[in-house]
């Protein structure tokens, strides 16, 4: 009953509730942020951190700093928190887990396959994806336990950045231990060094792949066809929606305060990407049924947004298919005519503040879903 | 005698010749029982909160114990009245057992049994939900813990509304007060799971 879930709430998810409050506690303020603004080197920025929740993770760290030292050392603050709450998750309180870092790694594991991509880039986008949220202080870092079913080396996310950073290394010939260095801690699993065996998608989904909990969104996108960006970008799309969609049924079936605020920020993340999917293939040779398939079947948009979106050649065509739904036409009347490259930020801050709304509700799942969904 | 209160075999009948004796026990039962379960779940509720929103903000212990003590409080209540309950039952010779002040007794330590029982659940329902929010908001701003605890002495005070009416119950013989209580059960039930949803 809605209403009265407070009643028996607690005895799953109490503790973390209280856990996962703390740590946006802990989270960077506005204060913080203009200090960092001010820091001229690197050790500056160290000083200003260790005052912050994440001073113990760099005090140890020598002199001359690397960006990449501060970054590493931040995320492994993250993945502490992550796995204290793993450890004590019940379920459906781990699932619901899986399925938001699923999220975040399944942005890394798109950009890893981008064969074309040049290595750097590649890394450097997945580690952006776990920098991009950290950086922006947006999250507390909490995870949300879960080891009934699966063991502690099963979780979808981290383990997929893994392997599709170890699958972009080999192809661009690089060492395997050096790689395997570079995984992201939460992700490791036993045989993650076999990937840089495989040859083509095909060997390895099946040498990899079918063992992990995202083998059924990979089963619709599997081809023999040759890697190239338009099918990267296609399956990437395919892939994603799947595990959308799946997501939503599960919020959907957990039902209550979680049902009807995941259910918003996912048809919002749906809808977005339905922008973002037309916009990114305005000009290129995806057909308009291609495009129609990639899209969600839930969300604002569906389904007359998407028809109409579905036809669009141009931005202005998409402003106009928008301005009809008043969420988002809001959100394009803050761009002026012609303008894209500002969407993706008004998206962002449109996301930020649904995520900041998911918190103020005491006892749900949803609001476990916000740190992580950015 | 049986033929005021219709046929033998009628459910009335049935109900009447159930020894008031039983239902004496049973309220005395429900009272520290269904008492004590209230109190638990306060408890629970407030101390998983407690602790988690403590890792952070350790200042906030000494002073959240007092939800729990709140709760703890609402046991006691369900204790005490059952005591006193208890030392109002007396033995009354067989050939007495059905006559109407014996099965009054009867059904006035029932109901009282029930009105403090259930008070008290939803009492330390209540304590228990807010004293957890308590905590919550305590960890995140010290100002807002007093505001708090108000509504929680409101709420604790549905337990005391229980008490009260088993109090008022069991000292007079008039019909009418039995009534009373009953209606009064109700609202305190009604009220504890409004301030509780709140």
């Amino acid at each position: 009953m809605y209403g009265f879930e407070a009643m028996t709430f607690n005895i799953h998810g109490g503790y973390l509730e209280a856990i996962v409050r703390g740590h946006r506690a802990g989270l960077l303020t506005a204060a913080d942020y203009n200090n960092l603004c001010q820091c001229e080197t690197l050790d500056d920025i160290k000083m200003h951190l260790s005052a912050t929740e994440y001073g113990p993770y760099l005090q140890n760290e020598p002199s001359p700093l690397h960006t990449t030292t501060i970054v590493e050392k931040c995320t492994l603050k993250l993945v502490d928190e992550y796995k204290h709450m793993l450890c004590q998750a019940t379920e459906p309180l781990s699932t619901f887990l899986e399925y938001i870092t699923l999220r975040w790694n399944m942005a890394a594991q798109m950009v890893g396959l981008l064969q074309y991509v040049s290595w750097d880039v590649s890394r450097t986008l997945f580690r952006c994806c776990g920098d991009a949220v950290l950086l922006t202080g947006l999250f507390g870092s909490d995870s949300q336990r879960k080891t009934n079913i699966l063991t502690a080396s099963f979780r979808y996310g981290h383990m997929i950045d893994n392997v599709v950073l170890i699958v972009t290394g080999t192809l661009h010939e690089r060492d395997v231990q050096e790689l395997l260095e570079k995984c992201h801690p939460l992700g490791m699993f036993d045989s993650i060094a076999t990937l840089a065996v495989a040859q083509n998608m095909r060997e390895l989904y099946r040498l990899v792949l079918v063992d992990t909990p995202l083998a059924p969104y990979f089963s619709e996108c599997i081809t023999s066809e040759d890697l190239d960006d338009m099918n990267i970008e296609i399956m990437r799309n395919t892939l994603y929606k799947a595990y959308l969609e799946d997501f939503y049924k599960f919020c959907q079936k957990l039902g209550g305060a979680t049902a009807e605020i995941m259910s918003d920020l996912l048809a919002f993340e749906a809808d977005r990407r339905a922008v973002n999917i037309t916009i990114n293939s305005i000009g290129t040779e995806l057909t308009r049924d291609d495009r129609r398939k990639l899209y969600s079947n839930f969300g604002l948009l569906y389904p007359y947004g998407h028809e109409e979106l579905a036809v669009c050649e141009d931005i202005d065509q998409v402003r106009g298919a928008m301005e009809k739904y008043p969420p988002y036409q809001s959100i394009f009347s803050k761009l002026s005519y012609g303008e894209s490259q500002m969407l993706d930020k008004a998206f962002y801050e449109e996301e930020v503040k649904r995520l900041c709304l998911a918190f103020e509700q005491q006892v749900c799942t949803g609001y476990r879903g916000h740190p992580f969904f950015s | 005698m049986a033929a005021t209160l219709g046929d033998s075999s009628s459910w009335s009948t049935a109900l009447v010749k159930i020894s008031p004796y039983t239902f004496s026990a049973v309220g005395i039962a429900i009272a520290i029982g269904v008492s004590v379960l209230g109190a638990a779940w306060g408890i629970y509720i407030t101390g998983s909160s407690l602790i988690g929103a403590a890792i952070k903000a350790p200042r906030i212990t000494s002073k959240n114990l007092i939800s729990v003590i709140f709760c703890e409080a609402v046991a006691i209540y369900g204790v005490i009245v059952a005591i006193i309950l208890q030392t109002k039952l007396e033995s009354v010779p067989s050939s007495q057992i059905y006559e109407p002040e014996s099965l009054r007794a009867g059904y006035a330590i029932f109901a009282s049994g029930i009105i403090v029982g259930f008070a008290n659940l939803v009492c330390g329902l209540c304590v228990g939900i807010i004293g957890s929010s308590c905590a919550l908001s305590d960890a995140q701003n010290s100002s807002l813990f007093v505001k708090i605890l108000v509504i929680e002495i409101f709420g604790s005070a549905l337990g005391l509304f229980g008490l009260k009416q088993h109090g008022l119950q069991n000292r007079s013989n008039f019909m009418i007060l039995v009534d009373n209580s009953y209606w009064v059960k109700n609202a305190n039930l009604f009220v504890s799971c409004a301030v509780c949803i709140i």
